[in-house]
């Protein structure tokens, strides 16, 4: 595996990705405006509801918010791969690709650096910000800073680099079945479902997402998963099943 | 520098190339010759190692084709143009020729003088910084052979590099084809366009799944056998047919008006004695020569019979 390769077919990508708004726009608007919502209520808890919030319902809220980060985890890397492949079935630009001195993992890792690197700068930066405005907004009641702390860097430096993975992997296998970006996107986005149930389990008390065991446990579980799909979408990146029978 | 021993691909069930044999000299420009399905661009897939072989073996410049441990090297000395282009249409000209630059490991120096050479001789120099995809069908393509000559290949491989070109860009990508074989490029070139074939490549393979036939144009032309010479005169006398008749027993003569179409073996050669029995005979020629019997001759026959 020779990075250099890896990185000038991801770096052709990002050239393609600066020439597309839509995909700008998905890397930066939904963080920003996810951001902007969550600090927003922060806020509002803070200064319009008087009180009525606990610093212990807090400490509840401010985790929960940190998961949405990982539901984004998985939208931003799901535009990007289904661009970064679908986009060149269409373009049918995948041949000239193969038929360079380069190898199918080499081409394969360069899509998935390209889908990875904007992804979790995107999230785990957004997030860090997130945290900053959280701390400054939630201060007053807490009376201490509750960001950085071990469950929201588990999910930040963890979890959100793994649900990218486990993102890409799942865009590479279904934009290998489809030949329009649109349609790519919307069955890549299933892979939402599992890490919005985490979420919601959360939310329902079902799991403490507070606590750092349960989050190592799913980061292991994720991790797992992670592994099986390698297995599938290497299996499916091999030159001549994309050029005689990706559809 | 090409060469293959029985190669064959078979996708499942289907056999898409079966049992090809043939070898191409350095410097040559081979011509792939075969209707729609015939196997042509499956051929240049295995040839170029995008798809594994069933059975059989191939070498290009010694190195054998399906070994995994000479697939970059074969890779990295030929140049591939698809039958889609397959451009990066976002991209400018320059940057989608850089990017193919960088992934054959061309030096930077060397990437960027290539790339003004073969911008300026195509023409494109002008627009290398608009998007590709703002191109014409024709300038894309010569983008596109642009692009596998960036780092200098031994072997060029061309799949229908005019199809669906309007006939001034077919003329420009021809005559650029016919410059690559002044520099004496190893050239493989699928095509339909028996035109094409017959007035750029050295020697063509009609391939019908199998390889029916490979020869010289001339060869291939003469392979069916039915050429004859034909001599139009500016007035038909029973003197100048008899002189003819008298000269060549054999020779069977049919005329029609002012033309007199002499069935002979060996045509080509015999023709010039021909002309010297009719003008002899006092016959004055407005046209000579052999005709009848082209490649479109005997390329149908050959893949009729084979149908």
């Amino acid at each position: 595996m020779r990075l250099s390769q890896a990185w000038i077919v991801a770096s052709k990508d990002f050239a393609l990705f600066r020439k597309r708004r839509n995909i700008i726009y998905s890397i930066m608007v939904i963080p920003i405006l996810v951001t902007c919502l969550v600090s927003f209520v922060v806020w509002y808890i803070q200064h319009k509801a008087n009180g009525t919030v606990s610093p212990a319902e807090l400490t509840v809220l401010l985790p929960a918010f940190i998961f949405l980060y990982m539901i984004l985890s998985g939208i931003i890397p799901t535009t990007i791969a289904s661009y970064s492949i679908v986009g060149e079935k269409v373009e049918r630009s995948m041949e000239p690709l193969l038929a360079t001195p380069t190898t199918d993992g080499e081409i394969l890792f360069g899509k998935w650096l390209a889908a990875f690197v904007p992804g979790v700068v995107a999230v785990v930066g957004f997030g860090a910000i997130f945290m900053i405005a959280a701390d400054i907004l939630s201060h007053g009641t807490l009376g201490y800073y509750y960001f950085p702390n071990w469950s929201s860097t588990t999910v930040l430096f963890l979890m959100v680099p793994i649900a990218v993975i486990l993102s890409v992997e799942w865009n590479v296998l279904i934009s290998s079945r489809v030949s329009d970006v649109r349609i790519a996107q919307q069955l890549g986005s299933l892979v939402l479902l599992p890490f919005a149930g985490i979420y919601l389990s959360g939310e329902l008390n079902l799991i403490n997402l507070g606590d750092i065991n349960n989050l190592l446990y799913i980061t292991a579980a994720m991790a797992f998963v992670c592994l099986l799909m390698l297995y599938a979408v290497q299996a499916t990146f091999q030159r001549e099943t994309i050029l005689t029978r990706w559809k | 520098m090409i060469e293959t021993d029985g190669l064959t691909k078979k996708f499942g069930n289907l056999t898409a190339v079966d049992g090809v044999s043939f070898k191409v000299g350095e410097g040559e420009v081979f011509g792939f010759l075969g209707p729609n399905g015939a196997g042509k661009t499956t051929t240049v897939r295995m040839l170029c190692c995008l798809i594994s072989k069933t059975s059989g073996g191939a070498r290009i410049g010694g190195y054998e084709v399906g070994n995994d441990g000479d697939s970059l090297k074969i890779r990295k000395m030929i140049g591939l143009v698809p039958d889609n282009v397959g451009l990066y249409e976002a991209l400018s000209a320059y940057k989608n020729l850089d990017i193919y630059g960088r992934l054959y490991g061309c030096p930077e120096n060397q990437r960027k003088e290539s790339i003004q050479r073969f911008l300026t001789m195509l023409g494109l120099w002008e627009k290398r910084d608009t998007a590709a995809g703002t191109f014409s069908k024709g300038m894309k393509q010569k983008l596109a052979i642009a692009r596998a000559l960036i780092h200098d290949p031994q072997v060029l491989f061309m799949d229908e590099p005019t199809a669906s070109l309007d006939p001034e860009s077919a003329k420009t990508v021809r005559d650029f084809i016919l410059d690559l074989k002044k520099q004496k490029r190893t050239i493989f070139l699928n095509t339909h366009n028996l035109d094409e074939a017959q007035r750029i490549c050295d020697r063509i393979a009609i391939l019908n799944t199998r390889l029916m036939a490979t020869g010289t144009p001339d060869e291939l032309e003469r392979m069916v056998g039915n050429r004859k010479a034909v001599i139009k005169l500016e007035k038909m006398s029973d003197f100048v047919v008899d002189s003819v008749q008298k000269k060549f027993p054999s020779a069977k003569i049919s005329v029609e008006g002012v033309q007199m179409s002499i069935d002979i073996p060996d045509v080509e050669m015999k023709t010039p004695d021909i002309v010297q029995v009719v003008v002899q005979a006092g016959g004055r020629i407005h046209f000579a020569g052999a005709v009848g019997s082209t490649l479109e001759d005997t390329y149908l026959k050959l893949v009729r019979r084979d149908q």
